[in-house]
């Protein structure tokens, strides 16, 4: 082979603090320097706890925080830095070499087949296959009920058409109310001004026991804009009132809430992946990684002027999903 | 047994030792580990990192638990922050609020734990790069390269679990990405949701599960990793570099007693004395800005943790809808239409291609370059191009990825159009690995070609002689023989073209192979030979170089 | 009927009838955007009105029109109120440096006393939100929490949850509140500049807004207790942070551990 010859380590060079006793003498100085900082570190810890105490105000807080930090990080930095110096100035640093070795030699494989053979000889499974083929039927079989055990992972009880028919649903319907998320007071047809949007939520949200399920469907955004500027489909011409359009919140694409929305361009964007919907087109999606519009709740108003819903919604909200159609 | 000269130990200290020994055989693991060797570099320094970091974790996360309280009953928050004062959270919130603002250095402890969590996850990734790149992948290591995907992967699982235990807004809506994400998977999407989330989203019992898998099983399997991935680097020993004295069938370094020991030892102190410190300084995930989980509002600027942002930037470059062309598919079943949620779906084969390329690389790199042997010396990145430029192509894609979750601060602190970064990232998520590819690889064979001629001209002394027709030149000086074999101790791939088997038959894979072969190593740059120096000494011509490529690159 | 008949041929009934019509719409305009924009209006005196008109013709008239009645460049400032003059132009908004995304915030152009001024011309065209009473300003009286609530659900998305901004499309963006007077964030929430809803006072009633601002004004006051903010900006600053600099002392010491000491 035509290559170098390795020409083995190199000499050692000896350290300054193993010719010059001044030299260990001053390292020495400094590791004991280090390890009196450690404990200095500890020590500033004991004056943030206790001194400063159970902090008062947001700036108390911050400062015990700071100096906890500055303790902790010396008491330990003390001791971690202190070590390796010791280690780099006055322990031996000549290298050594140790020769590694086979991870298996031929002769220990040998022994383990031979014993492995005879240990399943003994077993004598392979001349009684009666005895395998029950085992494994056996052993196969008994963990499936576990996978069962999960079944109810879903506390609400729900058979799986109704795990799938739960997600067409919202707490919307004829005549409920928009209100005004997070206060609940209703909204008048003539508070809402071109150019405003209000973040909206069902009449009766607020009471529920725990209302934060339907809250992930439900909430609403509600904008009024120019009539003369949407384009409006046919059988949505009687799901707006005067220009005052209700859009779900929740994105199509994973579900944050898309409420973003830029009042001069009429675009709604989803502030997680940037999905962008054209309210003026339906909310249809003109950039972004959703998949299909907004759905429209569609609204209308009450005797006395209050915003409604005239029923739920016509196509399930937030993401989609393989059952979804 | 036959006790003649029973050993009676003088000191106290020594019938401890004593007493230990005779029980668990302390004296064989002394012998065994007391001065095994550890070669010493910076850059394997990583893993312990990650392990110190892990150990932070578990001190923190310990302290964490006593104060948290993982229900998501509803409670009136009362604690002494002001601008939450009266308002309706969840009893985990609370108590992680409680946990910041009313328990003294609690606070210090929720950011020692989130800063180590952020650092564990980035020393395993950089441990990983290192081994990738240098080829300590190679066997007898495959399987501990497996181990270490996992732990990377196990990694991502704890942080994930515990970034959504708190409850705020910004988890929050984390978790109603995560449940966006599983209702897209086909058929079991739906199901996998309620069961995860114990009914309808976001239900009363994610965050006591979550916490579950965050403080025992995903630490548990950590653990068990752990060990193992220790277990087998006592079996392997550590690789090291080359270099003057150290073959593939040795290991040079320091013994574990005492100096490997104390430099370990003393390296814990220093990463939790760092963690300690930053922790003191910067806020980390400020929960009490965000306020507590309520589906309605979300902040801007919603982001994941940074080990899982390459996945949600995958999810924000994906387009739903080209023109009118959805990638939102329904398809007509006979019993009714079903939704193939391509825009959600296909942003998760890239994080499939990447871990699943990552763990398998060990077997390819062996399938292309036939080599088998056990390799216990690590390249050095440039004199493993091919190896190189895939490694810096992944990582390109990974970063493309990860950009794209800060599209957004991209677009505001570099006052560009939002949806121009998004096309830009877009067009490099394709380009982006394809040219760090090429530019990696050429670098890394131009870096061996400036290697050769430092070994065949020696290295530039900096002294300009004028010689006496008047021209300049500058000195070289010759390597000594260590830093010399330094440079031309290394092996290079060659082409193998694809061989036919015993029938005679090329198979279409052995093909593909040797095509794949060729474009790797076609390109290559060979150590220089005695004989290549000895011609460079002899001739002192300047046509080195050119002799040398001939030499070196063969068509 | 015969008279009113004859009438609707007199030359005059043309331009009678244009104004009768802009008179109406402009009523009800003015009605529809100032829905319950109660606050006492400051009044301003003739003087202002007059110098007001001034300056807006010499500085704002070219793109917004003459009588401020709008242009392809600008739009109709009628019944856009003091408040939106006074938020424009006191954030340095208006007059605009250059077509862009949107409107950039820069040193002011005018003093307190011209803004007023433009601010007097502009209320005279058509009633709209008018400059926020000290009253509602006084975060003395707001309530934090409540105003963090209303924060967090209106507004966050666009501003983020401590207010340090955020992205909107093509370039807009919405800014960080830090540092914005009282006054202006009022007037913004009442006017809703640029691409920025409108939030009335039917919407948020005044007293909202104040516990808004409060909010506001709290968190930016106080700081973090846990140290520097990084902006604000979440997981991505702290990335980066751990990043760059916690890897880099982590290498640093690396280094220096496995270094060899002279």
């Amino acid at each position: 082979m035509d290559t170098f010859q390795d020409p083995g380590l190199p000499p050692h060079r000896p350290r300054l603090a193993d010719v010059d006793p001044r030299a260990a003498k001053r390292a020495e100085r400094q590791v004991t320097l280090l390890f009196v900082l450690s404990v200095l570190g500890t020590l500033l810890f004991f004056v943030a706890y206790f001194v400063v105490g159970h902090a008062e105000s947001i700036g108390e807080i911050r400062l015990q925080n700071t100096l906890l930090g500055i303790g902790t990080a010396f008491a330990m930095l003390g001791i971690g830095v202190g070590i390796v110096h010791w280690a780099k100035t006055l322990m031996p640093d000549h290298e050594i070499t140790e020769m590694r070795h086979e991870v298996r030699t031929e002769e220990d494989r040998q022994v383990a087949e031979t014993m492995l053979g005879d240990i399943i000889e003994e077993t004598g499974i392979k001349r009684r296959p009666l005895i395998r083929n029950s085992l494994i039927a056996a052993v196969a079989l008994a963990p499936i009920p576990a996978i069962f055990m999960f079944r109810d992972l879903d506390r609400t009880g729900a058979s799986a058409g109704q795990i799938v028919d739960r997600l067409r649903h919202t707490m919307w319907d004829k005549g409920i109310k928009l209100v005004r998320d997070p206060s609940g007071t209703p909204i008048k047809a003539s508070d809402v001004q071109i150019g405003s949007a209000f973040h909206v939520i069902p009449d009766g949200l607020n009471e529920m026991e725990d209302p934060l399920n339907e809250k992930a469907k439900a909430v609403v955004l509600l904008m009024r804009l120019d009539p003369e500027k949407m384009h409006i489909s046919p059988e949505r011409q009687t799901w707006h009132h005067d220009g005052i359009v209700a859009y779900s919140k929740i994105c199509t694409h994973v579900g944050c809430p898309v409420a973003l929305y830029e009042q001069q361009t009429h675009h709604l964007l989803c502030p997680c992946h940037q999905s962008t919907f054209d309210l003026t087109q339906e909310c249809k999606v003109i950039f972004g990684p959703a998949g299909h519009a907004l759905p429209q709740l569609p609204i209308t108003v009450d005797s006395e002027g209050y915003l409604v819903a005239q029923s739920d919604f016509h196509e399930p909200v937030g993401p989609s999903y393989w059952e979804r159609g | 047994m036959s006790s003649t000269t029973e050993y009676r130990p003088k000191t106290s200290t020594g019938r401890i030792a004593d007493f230990v020994d005779t029980r668990v055989g302390a004296s064989q693991i002394v012998k065994e580990f007391g001065r095994k060797i550890f070669p010493d570099h910076w850059s394997f320094m990583f893993g312990e990192v990650a392990l110190y970091t892990f150990v932070i974790l578990l001190i923190s996360g310990t302290f964490l638990t006593f104060f948290f309280d993982p229900s998501m009953a509803h409670t009136t928050y009362n604690g002494s922050y002001n601008p939450l004062k009266g308002v309706q959270m969840s009893v985990a919130m609370a108590s992680t609020m409680d946990i910041s603002f009313d328990v003294r250095g609690g606070l210090f402890m929720r950011q020692v734990h989130h800063w180590s969590a952020l650092l564990f996850v980035a020393a395993v990734s950089v441990h990983m790069l290192r081994v990738f790149f240098t080829g300590a992948f190679r066997r007898p290591r495959e399987l501990n390269w497996v181990v270490g995907g996992t732990l990377l992967v196990l990694a991502m699982a704890a942080g994930f679990t515990g970034y959504s235990l708190p409850d705020d807004l910004l988890s929050g809506n984390g978790l109603r990405i995560i449940d966006g994400v599983i209702k897209a998977i086909p058929v079991v999407g739906t199901f996998i949701s309620a069961f995860l989330f114990g009914g309808e989203f976001p239900g009363t019992a994610i965050v006591g599960r979550l916490y579950m898998l965050h403080i025992m099983l995903v630490p548990a399997m950590i653990l068990l990793m752990i060990g193992i991935h220790l277990f087998m680097v006592v079996v392997h020993k550590h690789t090291q570099y080359r270099g003057p004295g150290r073959t593939n069938d040795n290991v040079v370094g320091f013994p574990v007693g005492p100096v490997y020991a104390a430099k370990a030892g003393g390296f814990f102190f220093i990463v939790f004395g760092i963690v300690a410190a930053i922790s003191g300084f910067f806020t980390i995930n400020p929960i009490w800005n965000y306020g507590p989980y309520d589906p309605s509002p979300v902040s801007a600027g919603t982001q994941p943790d940074w080990y899982i942002g390459w996945v949600d930037g995958a999810l924000r470059l994906m387009p739903g809808v080209l023109g009118n062309f959805s990638f939102e598919w329904i398809i007509p079943f006979p019993w009714g239409d079903n939704n193939l949620i391509l825009n959600v779906l296909l942003p998760m084969v890239p994080a499939a291609i990447l871990i699943g390329a990552m763990f398998a690389w060990p077997w390819i790199e062996r399938w292309i370059t036939k080599d088998n042997r056990e390799h216990h010396l690590l390249d050095r990145p440039r004199n493993a191009p091919f190896r190189t430029g895939v490694g810096v192509a992944g990582v390109i894609w990974y970063c493309v990825m990860w950009c794209a979750a800060s599209s957004d601060l991209i677009a505001t602190h570099f006052h560009v159009s939002l949806n121009d970064v998004t096309y830009w990232l877009r067009a490099l998520f394709f380009l982006g690995p394809i040219l760090g590819f090429i530019v990696a690889r050429r670098i890394a064979l131009s870096l061996q070609r400036k290697d050769r001629e430092i070994v065949l001209h020696g290295r530039e002394a900096g002294v300009i002689e004028m010689s006496p027709e008047g021209g300049f030149s500058e000195q070289h000086v010759a390597l000594d023989e260590y830093k010399l074999y330094k440079l031309v101790s290394f092996e290079s791939h060659e082409v193998l073209p694809p061989e036919a088997d015993r029938v005679g038959h090329v198979t279409r894979s052995e093909k593909a192979r040797g095509a794949i072969s060729k474009f790797f190593f076609e390109d290559r740059v060979a150590p220089v030979t005695p004989a290549e120096l000895e011609a460079a000494h002899g001739h002192h011509a300047p046509a080195i170089e050119a002799s040398s490529e001939n030499a070196s690159i063969e068509r | 009927m015969k008279a009113l008949s004859q009438r609707r041929r007199h030359p005059l009934a043309a331009v009678a009838l244009l104004l009768m019509g802009l008179l109406i719409t402009g009523g009800l305009y003015a009605a529809a955007s100032s829905v319950n924009e109660a606050q006492a209006a400051t009044t301003y005196s003739a003087s202002d009105v007059n110098e007001g008109n001034k300056l807006f013709v010499a500085n704002c008239a070219t793109c917004h029109g003459m009588n401020a009645e709008g242009s392809p460049s600008g739009p109709s400032l009628v019944g856009v109120g003091a408040a939106a003059v006074d938020f424009q132009v006191g954030t340095g908004r208006m007059p605009m440096q250059m077509n862009g995304p949107q409107a950039q915030e820069k040193p002011k152009q005018f003093t307190d006393e011209e803004t007023k001024q433009l601010a007097a011309y502009v209320a005279s065209l058509g009633a709209g939100p008018a400059v926020p009473d000290e009253e509602l300003l006084d975060t003395s009286k707001g309530n934090s929490a409540a105003g963090g609530e209303i924060f967090r659900v209106n507004c966050a998305m666009c501003h983020n949850a401590a207010a340090a901004g955020g992205a909107l499309t093509r370039g807009k963006f919405a800014p960080s509140l830090a540092g914005v007077s009282e006054k202006h964030i009022y007037e913004a929430m009442a006017t809703g500049p640029q691409n920025m809803p409108v939030f009335n006072d039917s919407n948020i009633t005044p007293d909202e807004k104040r516990d808004v601002i409060t909010f506001l004004k709290e968190i930016e006051a106080q700081g973090s207790p846990g140290g520097a903010q990084l902006g604000s900006l979440g997981p991505v600053s702290e990335g980066l942070l751990i990043w760059t600099a916690g890897l880099g002392i982590v290498i640093a010491f690396t280094i220096w551990l496995t270094s060899r000491p002279s």
